[in-house]
């Protein structure tokens, strides 16, 4: 355990960019590693990694690892695990960070549970503790109804998965300076068993849910399909996205790419007008960064009320309509 | 075709939030009178997943719950879904484990079931919402792993499988057995009915304990636990909501709009 030191970044790169999430676990690990006093390292896997790994440096690694092989271009769970263990258990970090992303759900796991540290995962806040100098992070449990902190004494690597946007980004210097280490680990095919055969978007109509201003969501009291028609009206006038709870996905009225909350996206949009859902904490999870939150629903004591700052206690079928035609009405720029 | 289904009992994660009270010294969440614990969302889901599996291709499925008190219920449940066999875990050693300790006992379950082609765990816990128990069990049987699948179907003694994405899904290919989490997307589960819910009502559920299985002492310490808990709290939320009214609702409609436009 003495011999384990540093932080080590586990890297993803989106459209040959560092993803967002990367650059904020480069936040939150130059701030863990200074106050250890130890180094922050970054792992970069890809076909190709060009450039980025003077990027890192920017953002704050100390050192960069590049992995670069056909084999590791797009995600592959077996050769990713089997790159970062390897690694890992050469350079014997003291806290290994992911993000909370598709990547890292399937990778840390599987990765804690090839060296044995300790984990946590979809993390909202990750500290030293000044005495012990152990890592303690803060995470929802029960989809968010309560918060617990936990610790590893002993297990190393202690690792974390952060959920996405609950740090700021690191700050960029171009002057930074830093040290590229190639890996020169090959990869071993034969441990690689489960073959990736086809990756497939799934386009939804409109703006894109995590980027959009505005965003509708619908809950089980929408009742139908067809009814659920009604939401994506006020979404089209507003210029907004479409979002939904669980149960609209489970019934088929909308697809599943537009759930909203712990099991599904998270969004942060200006105005969030949730209707007919009752704010289960584990939809609320979803929205909460949201600037204004709006509710409308027919029960005075539903738990979204607790959270939103606007509402309209009645019938949605009575609501929407009028609420579409005013909106037509008040912006008319827009069809 | 043998599927073993891993399922957990837990408290009903739909009680609404002013419902849930924890105990911040114990580090532990309260139960609220007269709510009875259920089997884990993507766990039922895994339950599906094997008996729509079973429904094409014929076989067995088996269902493990490791934990305290009455979690013969939820094999009764998955029973009742569609699942031929069920074996409860229980034993004082295995109260309170970590994810390594959960996956360490399951694993022996598993071990000493044998034959399986497919092993399901749901894609996390819908209590403490660890997910890693799937995957660590997966390295503990030496077989290969494919997290949140939304579709799962068995090709020539091999697994296809649908992985879901936050915009959109992988196809992948993985060997029998593997180990796969299940999340929610592979849809809704069947309701028990009819027949499956008199041969679950009557069926004999076998306790194991450690000794059953083999489970080593050393293995279930505490003090090796590789995570702990430190705290627990709730968060505390004080949003004033306004209530926007009107002399009807189309009325309050309007005044919400003319509200909403200023802040846009
Ligand atoms: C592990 C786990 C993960 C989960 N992940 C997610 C997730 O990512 N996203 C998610 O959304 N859920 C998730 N859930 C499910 C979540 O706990 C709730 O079950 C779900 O959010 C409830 O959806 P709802 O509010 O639409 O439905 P309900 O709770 O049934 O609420 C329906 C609401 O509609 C209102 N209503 C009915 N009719 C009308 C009407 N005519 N006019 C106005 N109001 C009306 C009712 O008053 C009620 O408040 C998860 C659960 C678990 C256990
Ligand atoms: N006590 C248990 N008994 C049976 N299966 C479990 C138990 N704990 C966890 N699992 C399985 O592991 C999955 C992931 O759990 P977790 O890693 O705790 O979130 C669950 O969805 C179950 O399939």
């Amino acid at each position: 355990m003495a011999n384990h030191k540093g932080v080590l970044v586990c890297g993803e790169i989106a459209d040959g960019k560092l993803a967002p999430i990367t650059i904020e676990l480069l936040g939150v690990g130059r701030k863990l590693a200074d106050e250890l006093t130890e180094e922050l390292c970054i792992l970069l896997m890809g076909g190709k990694t060009g450039g980025l790994d003077k990027e890192a440096i920017a953002y704050g690694a100390d050192q960069v690892y590049v992995a670069e092989d056909s084999l590791l271009d797009g995600y592959n769970s077996d050769a990713y695990t089997q790159v970062t263990a390897n690694l890992c258990q050469e350079v014997l970090p003291s806290i290994m960070l992911l993000g909370h992303t598709d990547v890292g759900c399937d990778l840390a796991p599987r990765l804690n549970a090839r060296l044995g540290g300790g984990l946590a995962m979809d993390c909202m806040g990750l500290s030293i503790d000044p005495a012990t100098k152990v890592l303690v992070s803060t995470r929802p449990i029960f989809g968010g109804n309560a918060y617990a902190t936990v610790l590893s004494k002993l297990a190393r690597p202690q690792m974390a998965t952060l959920r996405q946007k609950t740090v700021p980004p690191a700050e960029r210097n171009d002057a930074r300076q830093g040290q590229v280490i190639p890996v020169e680990n090959k990869i071993d095919p034969s441990g690689l068993k489960v073959k990736v055969i086809d990756r497939i978007k799934e386009e939804v109509e409109g703006v894109k849910l995590e980027d959009a201003e505005v965003v509708v969501a619908g809950g089980r009291g929408i009742g139908s399909a067809q009814n659920f028609e009604m939401i994506r009206e006020l979404a089209r006038v507003l210029g907004g996205s479409v979002g939904a709870t669980r149960p609209p996905c489970d019934e088929g009225w909308t697809p599943v790419m537009v759930q909203i909350g712990q099991s599904g996206k998270v969004v942060s949009p200006k105005l969030y007008i949730a209707v007919a859902l009752s704010g289960a904490m584990s939809h609320i999870v979803g929205c909460l960064g949201s600037k204004v939150i709006v509710a409308i629903n027919k029960d005075p004591e539903a738990n979204i009320f607790s959270v939103a700052h606007l509402g309209i206690v009645a019938d949605f079928k009575e609501v929407l309509p009028a609420l579409t035609s005013k909106f037509k009405e008040l912006l008319p720029t827009q069809k | 075709m043998h599927t073993i289904v891993c399922i957990k009992q837990v408290l009903d994660p739909e009680i609404p939030p002013a419902k849930f009270k924890i105990d911040p010294e114990g580090k532990k969440v309260i139960p609220p009178p007269g709510v009875p614990p259920v089997i884990s969302v993507f766990d039922e889901r895994a339950v599906e997943a094997a008996c729509r599996l079973k429904d094409k291709h014929k076989g067995k499925i088996t269902v493990i719950s490791m934990g305290p008190g009455k979690v013969a219920d939820v094999i009764k449940h998955a029973i009742a879904m569609g699942a031929d066999d069920g074996f409860v875990l229980q034993d004082p050693a295995f109260e309170n484990l970590d994810s390594f300790g959960t996956a360490y006992v399951l694993g022996k379950a598993i071990q000493k079931i044998g034959g399986y082609d497919l092993v399901l765990c749901g894609r996390y816990s819908a209590d403490w919402n660890n997910g890693q128990v799937g995957s660590i069990l997966a390295e503990i049987l030496g077989i290969s792993v494919v997290t949140s699948a939304c579709d799962i179907e068995a090709v020539d003694k091999k697994l296809r499988v649908k992985r879901i994405l936050k915009d959109g899904y992988e196809v992948l290919e993985a060997p029998m057995p593997s180990l796969i989490t299940v999340s929610g997307e592979i849809g809704l589960p069947r309701l028990p009915a009819g027949m499956r819910l008199m041969i679950a009502s009557k069926k004999q559920i076998p306790v194991w304990k450690a000794q059953d299985i083999g489970a080593e002492p050393s293995a279930l310490d505490k003090a090796n636990a590789h995570l702990e808990v430190t705290g627990l709290s709730v968060p505390a939320r004080k949003t004033e909501c306004e209530f926007v009214t009107g002399n009807t609702p189309g009325e309050a409609a309007d005044n919400l709009a003319l509200k909403l436009v200023k802040l846009m």
